[in-house]
């Protein structure tokens, strides 16, 4: 569906894309996850046909971005983080404007307008002006106007900023409501949507892709034997001490539970869960459990940013010394 | 073609619905008709053409200043709002857009231009005048308004700011307005040029404002609009390598 090679984007000197490549296949949601000028919100755009890249080529469904963009537009529906909206319209107005825009005819937007005031259930706001409704229906709007010529390929540039918990879950249905008919690709900076939402993740970091997958795949690319998650018996200071005795184990985490328990999570350095749990056991310390941890997306994406921030910097020292 | 007339139309109905068509339209017809009264037609007796080309010449400065003021939010206004990036993710080419605003400010400033005919229908009724003059009288003003237009697009392409769209407008006006006077300081043959490229002076006042059509002057008029959107397309063009 969407083939994209050392795609590369620079504005003037800096720049904000640097040889990204990956592919989608149909259907898929997939979330772009990135702090803020991590370059999710540039790739989208070169991905919309808004801007051109630098180097690299993008295919989608087969047509290349730099030689057809018009035949390309069409088989898109972008939404920008700010909805791109003519408020003095009514949103059945817009909304068959935008049709038209994407080169429907009229009967083909009439007979469309009812799927989308459904999939986005603003039927009951269509007759209102649009600078007369909330922002949560602005950005259902903003989602209506890029489905409405029933495109191949959405692109929501955060679409949940700005929206109240009731208004989060709703676009959260809406979204996850798009992927049958259409490949739908997410940005957010925001963790747990990306969680929610998506199949599968892609994650930028300083204009590189630096991880794909989904969660749980990027969960097992953590280094060495990830994470664990522990249940002991014993006092919780003893139970502290003996896990940080042992070599091999950083970022403990434990909490004193009822009947001397301690539930505790930690990371290993290799797979020596058997030489942790004898540790354990001499030490006086009851082992109830030791399971994998189920890896937060919070604690994943924050190993994969500052690991390839390391890995930038080292490459920079070794290029210094030579 | 069809996105172009989709998009004027969509424009024409903004400049309807919003307060600014108005103030711009209002604007323009009173000043024109205090000028009519105050400097054409006078306490004193005057030859009907003379009146005429007194308005028409009055009227060529307002309908060219409402063709900058209407023009100028075309492209700045869709930046400053994000709505650009609905345009620019449509299967539209950038001259379609440019033609589509282009058109609908023309069309918009046509109606404005032709509600000021009950001013050469009196002096028709009350003077002397060919129904020629007047003709050729409105063909200029609609000729100069569409290069206003175009200069204002241009404007409006560069900046996200309509105020300083309208600045960069009228910078190319008041140097219409000017040239005649520019003329006579600078060397040859640059006193011959800088005249030349007026919008008022050598090619509508001399000819358009007594009644005559000079073709030379309709293809100056022409050729003056089709630069500017020219240049305006080649403006919004380049936003994609930026």
């Amino acid at each position: 569906m969407i083939e994209v090679n050392g795609l590369t984007r620079y504005y003037g000197d800096h720049p904000a894309v640097q040889d990204v490549s990956f592919s989608i296949a149909d259907n898929e949601i997939v979330g772009f996850l990135g702090l803020n000028g991590a370059g999710k919100s540039t790739t989208l755009k070169v991905l919309a046909g808004l801007i051109l890249p630098s180097a690299g080529t993008v295919h989608i469904a087969g047509v290349d971005a730099l030689e057809a963009p018009d035949s390309l537009r069409e088989r898109i529906g972008f939404l920008p983080e700010e909805p791109p909206l003519y408020r003095e319209m009514t949103v059945a107005e817009f909304l068959s404007f935008c049709g038209q825009l994407k080169g429907m005819s009229g009967a083909r937007v009439r007979s469309r307008l009812p799927e989308v005031y459904k999939i986005c259930d603003i039927g009951h706001v269509s007759k209102r002006v649009i600078s007369e409704l909330s922002h949560g229906y602005r950005k259902r709007v903003g989602i209506a106007q890029a489905i409405i010529h029933d495109p191949d390929l959405v692109i929501l540039d955060e679409p949940i900023s700005g929206l109240d918990p009731v208004q989060i879950v709703e676009m959260r249905r809406v979204i996850t409501g798009l992927k049958s008919s259409c490949t739908v690709l997410v940005s957010s900076h925001i963790l747990s949507e990306i969680s929610q939402t998506c199949d599968r993740i892609l994650v930028l970091n300083n204009g590189r892709l630096v991880a794909e997958g989904t969660e749980e795949e990027l969960a097992a690319r953590q280094v060495g034997g990830g994470r664990v998650a522990l249940e002991l018996r014993g006092e919780l200071a003893a139970v502290r001490a003996a896990l940080d005795a042992f070599e091999g184990v950083s970022k403990v985490q434990a909490d004193a539970a009822p009947d001397r328990l301690v539930r505790a999570s930690a990371s290993l350095d290799g797979d020596n869960r058997e030489a942790l749990v004898a540790h354990l056991v001499s030490a006086g310390v009851g082992v109830r459990e030791i399971r994998d941890a189920e890896a937060e997306l919070e604690q994943i994406f924050l190993d994969l940013t500052q690991r390839a921030d390391a890995t930038t910097q080292q490459q920079a020292l070794q290029q210094g010394d030579t | 073609m069809r996105g172009m007339l989709l998009i004027a139309r969509r424009e024409l109905m903004a400049y309807v619905n919003s307060i600014w068509g108005y103030v711009v339209v209002v604007g323009v017809l009173v000043l024109n008709g205090l000028f009519f009264n105050a400097f054409a037609v006078t306490s004193r007796p005057r030859v009907s053409s003379d009146v005429l080309e007194d308005f028409f010449y009055y009227s060529s400065g307002f309908i060219t200043v409402g063709g900058i003021l209407l023009s100028m939010r075309l492209l700045a206004e869709e930046r400053q709002t994000g709505t650009m990036n609905l345009l620019d993710s449509s299967p539209l080419s950038d001259a379609q857009i440019v033609g589509g605003k282009f058109l609908s400010a023309f069309l918009f400033l046509s109606g404005m231009t032709l509600m000021t005919l009950y001013m050469p229908a009196l002096i028709f009724v009350n003077g002397k005048v060919s129904l020629g003059h007047i003709a050729a009288g409105y063909t200029g003003l609609l000729l100069a308004g569409a290069a206003a237009v175009a200069i204002g697009t241009f404007g409006s392409s560069l900046v996200r700011s309509q105020l300083v769209a309208i600045v960069i407008g009228a910078f190319f006006l008041v140097f219409s307005a000017l040239s005649w006077m520019l003329g006579r300081v600078v060397d040859p043959p640059m006193d011959d040029l800088v005249p030349y490229l007026s919008i008022y002076d050598a090619h509508f006042i001399q000819t358009f404002a007594k009644g005559r059509i000079n073709t030379e002057d309709v293809i100056y008029y022409l050729s003056v609009t089709f630069v500017f959107l020219l240049l305006s397309t080649r403006v919004l063009s380049s936003r994609r390598w930026k």
